[in-house]
């Protein structure tokens, strides 16, 4: 069954998927996090080791699901298509930019729309930073930019990352000392694990039917005046933000939420680098797992780049710090990014430019 | 007849393509995808503008006649 045929199917796979961000969060997960895709790989780089940012530490189960799901339903439905050769570690840099841009302003779209349902003003702020960083995006692919055309290639190219996938949730489900495990901190926050595999096989399933994606929403609607995509997000917002009222969670601010800051030039520029980043790599992190679940070696290593983006961001203190308030004996912290993550997000930048509009354009037919 | 090939190639190329070849001619035109989704895009995108489709699947991947 097509979900992509209407407006009514889109909406309904987005509160759907809703609906499994809403389950998470009550069972476990950080409320203002629920699924988000960077956060989440973040702590998977953590638990094997990549870096060693001891609070955010934790295989997410929810990763895993959204690729499996994908390449579950992809096989039944004959999507899957084991395809390479786009451009391959242009894509990896654009997976590492998208990271760090996700981690300056301290999450990806997917979470910055949770964020924004809880009322946070800075996901607000920085959502304009995401749509013109689409937008310079959009631009040059007008200008004729592309990375090129995929081809097939062996089955078996396109079956490695979820069979890497399956490998860790092996090591999980024995209880693998091998893994790290924040004791404290969001990596300690975290849905039993068959409810989180369960969510995530649930949200790769309609996220690939759906072609959920939180860049090309707003891309569509820029190029094509299309609002198909952005129907599936306002599905996850609608249900996120009911849960955020519900529970008493929604209130307007700058300050009070978790794991957030308040420089807004940086979380526009944070969210800036992942708009453009995502538009030059077809897709947002979360359309890059589903993409890589279906098959594309050329999304897998774009995954590839969001692991090792993570894990640069720590081990380079790249990422932000949180806001938080004073309490007894202890000041209160403006957050905010580190000196290296300010560097980092100009040369983020300025590769941007030049990856978009020097060199990579399309061949004719 | 005018030929899109937008074999191999991400979102939103495809589309884009269809849609310059589109506003260049009057007739019919062929576009060639290799993904089932981008077939689905391509077929959407020129239902909504009032255009008629037929597909036809070539080995793994589609071909789309836009009239």
């Amino acid at each position: 069954m097509s979900l992509s045929d209407s407006k009514i199917k889109l909406g309904i796979a987005g509160i759907i998927c809703g609906v499994v961000a809403v389950i998470l969060a009550v069972t476990g997960n950080p409320g203002n996090m629920a699924i988000c895709v960077a956060c989440f790989i973040r702590d998977t780089a953590g638990a094997l080791g990549m870096h060693q940012a001891a609070i955010v530490q934790y295989v997410r189960p929810e990763i895993i699901g959204i690729v499996l799901g994908a390449f579950l339903i992809s096989v039944i439905t004959k999507e899957y298509r084991s395809t390479a050769g786009s451009s391959p570690m242009i894509r990896f840099l654009l997976g590492m930019m998208i990271m760090i841009g996700s981690l300056l302003f301290l999450g990806c779209p997917l979470r910055m729309v949770i964020r924004m349902s809880a009322g946070d003003l800075n996901a607000y702020i920085a959502l304009i930073g995401f749509i013109g960083g689409i937008i310079t995006g959009s631009i040059a692919l007008k200008k004729g930019f592309s990375l090129g055309r995929a081809h097939e290639t062996n089955k078996t190219s396109g079956v490695i990352l979820p069979f890497l996938l399956v490998g860790l949730l092996l090591l999980v489900l024995i209880g693998s000392p091998l893994l790290h495990s924040s004791q404290t901190g969001p990596g300690s926050m975290h849905a039993p694990i068959w409810i989180a595999l369960i969510g995530g096989l649930v949200f790769g399933v309609f996220a690939q039917k759906s072609r959920m994606c939180f860049a090309g929403s707003i891309r569509d609607i820029y190029l094509m005046k299309n609002f198909d995509l952005f129907t599936v997000i306002a599905g996850v917002f609608f249900i996120m933000l009911i849960y955020n009222v519900v529970t008493g969670n929604f209130s307007f601010s700058f300050t009070g939420n978790p794991v957030a800051h308040s420089q807004h030039i940086w979380n526009i520029l944070g969210m800036y680098i992942v708009g453009f980043a995502a538009t030059l790599a077809g897709g947002c992190p979360l359309r890059q797992l589903v993409l890589a679940g279906q098959g594309s070696s050329d999304a897998a290593i774009t995954v590839a780049g969001l692991f090792v983006g993570a894990a640069i961001c720590h081990n380079l203190k790249l990422v932000s710090s949180s806001a938080a308030p004073a309490t007894k004996g202890v000041t209160a912290v403006m957050g905010g990014p580190s000196i290296e993550g300010k560097v980092a997000a100009i040369v983020c930048v300025v590769v941007l430019f030049a990856i978009a509009f020097v060199g990579n354009k399309r061949k004719s037919n | 007849m005018k030929e899109v090939d937008a074999r191999g190639l991400s979102c939103p190329e495809p589309i884009m393509l269809t849609a310059e070849a589109l506003k260049i001619t009057n007739g019919p035109i062929k576009v060639l995808v290799s993904e089932p989704y981008q077939r689905a895009n391509v077929e959407k995108y020129a239902k909504d503008h009032g255009k008629k489709t037929t597909s036809t699947e070539k080995g793994s991947e589609f071909e789309i006649i836009i009239e």
